[in-house]
């Protein structure tokens, strides 16, 4: 019989931006709520101030932020005919690793999805009928809109303390913002970081032909802000060592600068750290779940009874949680049936690498999210008549920071790998090459999916998730469009070498590192037969269990996925807060 | 005792955990103050190799010196530290593959599955070293280190492009796991004992641990003059 803990009204789930914007919702409304972490409690002065923080070696060439592929790792194959095998090494799995999840060492870039990426069904028939989806491909509404999210998402970029421009509000469209943007009712919470010369490079190109840049959301505070919750954060110094990193100034929109010092402070909330849950346990009757069974730092099992819990460790692990917990069916490929696994997106990334002359981009001088884009090619924003395909990419430039040992292959093509010619190319390419970036939609397929490996298990004996995915003819159509206008872009801002690159010309690879947004797997949705939670991330099956995270997209924008992570969970916060609790049960009754 | 034998001392994988960590918080921030998760550094003795052998590091020195060849941008990989680098680097976590999944079958994949190699970086050191100068004596009838740099850079271009065959060690997977640790050793802050004098962010002009830019952000497109500078001064 394990130990058991005293109940608790809810449990969280790995404390990242999700568990610590629930917990610091439930705990405001005078809920007890104790959050488990796999991770241990780190924070600014101790784990990353400035003399320690600016080494790429430790924070980004060895990933020591990182949750280690000993712990847990997937394995992958891109058709169900191959044997899956285990990512043994790092790979586009980026997890957190500590309080704060990967919410801590990410970049930051903060977005709205636009309102056709949460309707992409409904939306692209009425536009151009069913003949535009391609064989097997998965497309179907959310359940909510973007009108229903926007304050959610506005709270969020407050919360967050997110620099930018607003581009349309209230209808009206603002240049010098992205005129594509869904309709904001405020502006952003802080005015947009500053520019560089490859942002600015870009920025007149894309004005040049026509199209509308704009400076990426950034989450990095772009001057001294203090957030509605009462904390406050310093203002970005551009200092380049930001993915991968811990923010030294407080100025990074991270779990650990903007929540949990507010969170803290609550008697009400407790955080277990450096303890693994591995299952959620379940009432009598079968029906709710009893609380979440977990591993401390010893390997000593215990449970957490809790009335409501609260999934919220990243989209895989969300994934594998419901498929131990035996919640809801799983997906069978083979019959198509089931739901949990089912509709995996990812990004699709094409674009162009560009090599100047005589140019210093100073590429030293960055921040996370420090990015020009242009979202004319992006979602629904173009025709597609007559196409054969949706979606886009929003194509960008990074001024995100220099990596010497992470860019040592950023050289012309043809250059050696080593010796003397490879010096003199990546001294020259260190002020002159760089790449443009196109973060493609990414729309799932019949063929895309996850379940539990028959075969390879985690160091607790528990079986390790098995990804089945490759690119889909869909989202290899609009890769080739967005590479042929960032070859435009590219060669519009003056490069002397501009290539195409496009990550679909190839199988998709865990090792491909052009993006980590691994998506969907648990999604949400208004059909039980298509989804596994309801509008409101709510499980269909078991009406106490909430799974917040990636996990719950049923396709994937051409953007980052966390501002659209951060407003779903405000906005499930406030129908446990505002009717779950008085009513248990479903929330939405078919 | 110098301050960098003296942070050297500590003993520290990526988070310290030889710091106090609560585990159970609640109530308040748990900060303690004067407490850093300090980098993990190995012990140094700057003239003594822990790993290699003498003959090893001579062979690890050998390559570097190709990979990263003296030239009028720097000086080769060997004087830059890249054998101090990667024996520091094998004795601690990362030469025993501590981060990877080591569990199960391995069984060769599809290139997109990855490496399912069961070798760690130190076992690719241990075994490729030796393979690499038994390949030289029978073919050359002299070590790695003996060979003329024209032959020593065929030798490396043919294991790069899988053209050479090691007879205990695939050739290419050995040739990857010393370029991509020469590279750290050229470009990685000196405290992991490359870099030496910071030559190779001098060659890039890279400033190194800097942390503010604002006062020269709006200098667009001009060469900036920001001597490099390592987290630590190992002048001192």
């Amino acid at each position: 019989m394990p130990n058991i803990r005293p109940k608790v009204d809810a449990v969280i789930v790995g404390l990242g931006w999700c568990g610590s914007l629930m917990a610091e919702e439930l705990t405001r409304a005078g809920l007890t709520v104790v959050a488990i972490e796999r991770g241990p409690w780190i924070e600014t002065g101790t784990d990353f101030p400035p003399a320690i923080d600016a080494d790429e070696l430790r924070w980004d060439t060895r990933r020591s932020m990182l949750l280690p592929q000993a712990v847990e790792t997937i394995t992958f194959r891109n058709n169900p005919t191959q044997k899956a095998l285990p990512a043994r090494d790092w790979c586009f799995n980026e997890w957190g690793n500590n309080v704060g999840g990967s919410g801590t060492h990410w970049a930051g870039m903060a977005w709205r999805y636009s309102p056709y990426d949460l309707q992409p069904y409904s939306m692209t028939v009425s536009r151009y009928g069913v003949g535009q989806f391609t064989d097997g491909l998965i497309v179907q509404d959310w359940g909510v809109t973007y009108n229903d999210l926007e304050p959610f998402y506005d709270r969020f970029e407050k919360i967050a303390g997110v620099s930018g421009k607003a581009g349309n509000l209230k209808g009206n469209k603002i240049v010098g913002g992205n005129i594509f943007e869904g309709p904001r009712s405020d502006e952003y919470p802080l005015p947009p970081l500053k520019t560089t010369r490859l942002t600015d490079l870009f920025t007149e190109a894309s004005d040049a032909l026509g199209y509308h840049p704009f400076m990426v959301p950034a989450g990095q505070a772009s001057e001294a802000y203090t957030n509605p919750l009462g904390v406050r954060m310093g203002p970005c110094t551009y200092c380049g060592y930001c993915l991968y990193y811990g923010c030294a100034n407080w100025a990074k929109s991270t779990p650990n600068n903007c929540v949990i010092p507010a969170l803290m402070q609550r008697q009400n909330f407790t955080v277990l750290t450096d303890s693994t849950v591995s299952r959620a346990t379940f009432a009598a009757d079968g029906k709710t779940a009893r609380g979440v069974v977990y591993l401390d730092k010893d390997k000593q099992e215990w449970e957490q009874p809790a009335g409501i819990v609260i999934f919220s460790a990243f989209q895989m692990q969300n994934v594998r949680l419901l498929l131990l917990s035996k919640i809801g069916q799983p997906y069978d490929h083979a019959t198509g049936q089931g739901v949990v696994g089912r509709a995996y997106s990812f990004q699709t990334v094409s674009g162009a690498n560009i090599f100047f002359e005589n140019e210093y981009l100073n590429q030293f001088i960055g921040a996370g999210a420090l990015s020009s884009q242009i979202d004319d090619f992006n979602g629904d924003n173009f025709d597609h008549s007559g196409m054969g395909f949706i979606g886009g990419a929003g194509i960008l430039v990074v001024a995100r920071g220099a990596r010497p040992i992470g860019n040592t292959e950023v050289v012309p093509p043809g250059t050696p790998r080593w010796g003397s010619a490879w010096k003199k190319a990546y001294t020259d390419a260190f002020q002159n090459g760089t790449f443009i970036f196109g973060q493609g939609t990414s729309y799932s397929h019949k063929d895309s999916f996850l379940d539990l490996d028959p075969e390879y298990k985690d160091a607790n004996g528990l079986p390790l998730l098995r990804l089945t995915y490759d690119y889909n003819e869909n989202d290899r159509r609009s890769a080739k469009l967005v590479e042929e206008k960032s070859l435009e872009i590219g060669k519009k801002m003056g490069a002397k070498t501009v290539i195409g690159t496009n990550a679909t010309d190839q199988h998709a690879s865990p090792f491909q590192l052009a993006s980590d947004h691994t998506i969907g797997g648990a999604v949400m949705g208004l059909d039980p037969k298509t989804s596994v939670l309801n509008r409101f991330q709510q499980s269909w099956d078991v009406h106490n269990v909430f799974v917040l995270g990636a996990s719950s997209f049923p396709n994937n924008a051409g953007y980052n996925p966390t501002g659209t992570i951060g407003a779903l969970t405000l906005w499930t916060a406030k129908a446990i807060i505002e009717t779950y609790l008085a009513d248990r049960g479903p929330l939405v009754k078919i | 005792m110098k301050r960098r034998e003296l942070l050297a001392s500590v003993v520290a994988t990526a988070f310290a955990p030889g710091l106090a960590r609560a585990e159970t918080i609640s109530g308040s921030m748990p900060w303690v103050p004067g407490q850093a998760a300090v980098p993990p550094l190995a012990a140094s003795t700057p003239t003594a190799t822990l790993f290699f052998s003498p003959a090893e590091a001579e062979t690890v020195g050998a390559i570097a010196d190709r990979l990263i060849p003296e030239d009028g941008l720097s000086v080769g990989g060997r004087e830059a530290g890249c054998v101090h680098f990667i024996d520091r680097q094998l004795i601690g976590p990362y030469g025993q593959a501590a981060s990877q999944y080591r569990l199960g079958r391995f069984i060769k994949g599809t290139p997109e599955q990855g490496l399912q190699s069961s070798l760690t970086p130190a076992d690719r050191y241990r075994i490729g070293l030796t393979a690499l100068n038994d390949y030289c004596q029978t073919k050359h009838s002299l070590a790695f280190s003996g060979l003329s740099t024209q032959t020593q850079d065929e030798i490396l271009t043919g294991l790069e492009r899988k053209d050479i065959n090691l007879a205990t060690i695939d050739g290419s997977e050995f040739f990857e796991q010393i370029l991509q640790n020469v590279r750290e050793g050229f470009l990685s802050d000196p405290i992991y004992g490359g870099n030496k004098n910071l030559v190779s962010w001098k060659m890039l002009g890279f400033p190194g641990a800097y942390y503010d830019y604002r006062d020269v952000i709006d200098q667009k497109g001009k060469k900036l003059d920001f001597p490099p500078v390592s987290l630590f001064d190992t002048s001192i």
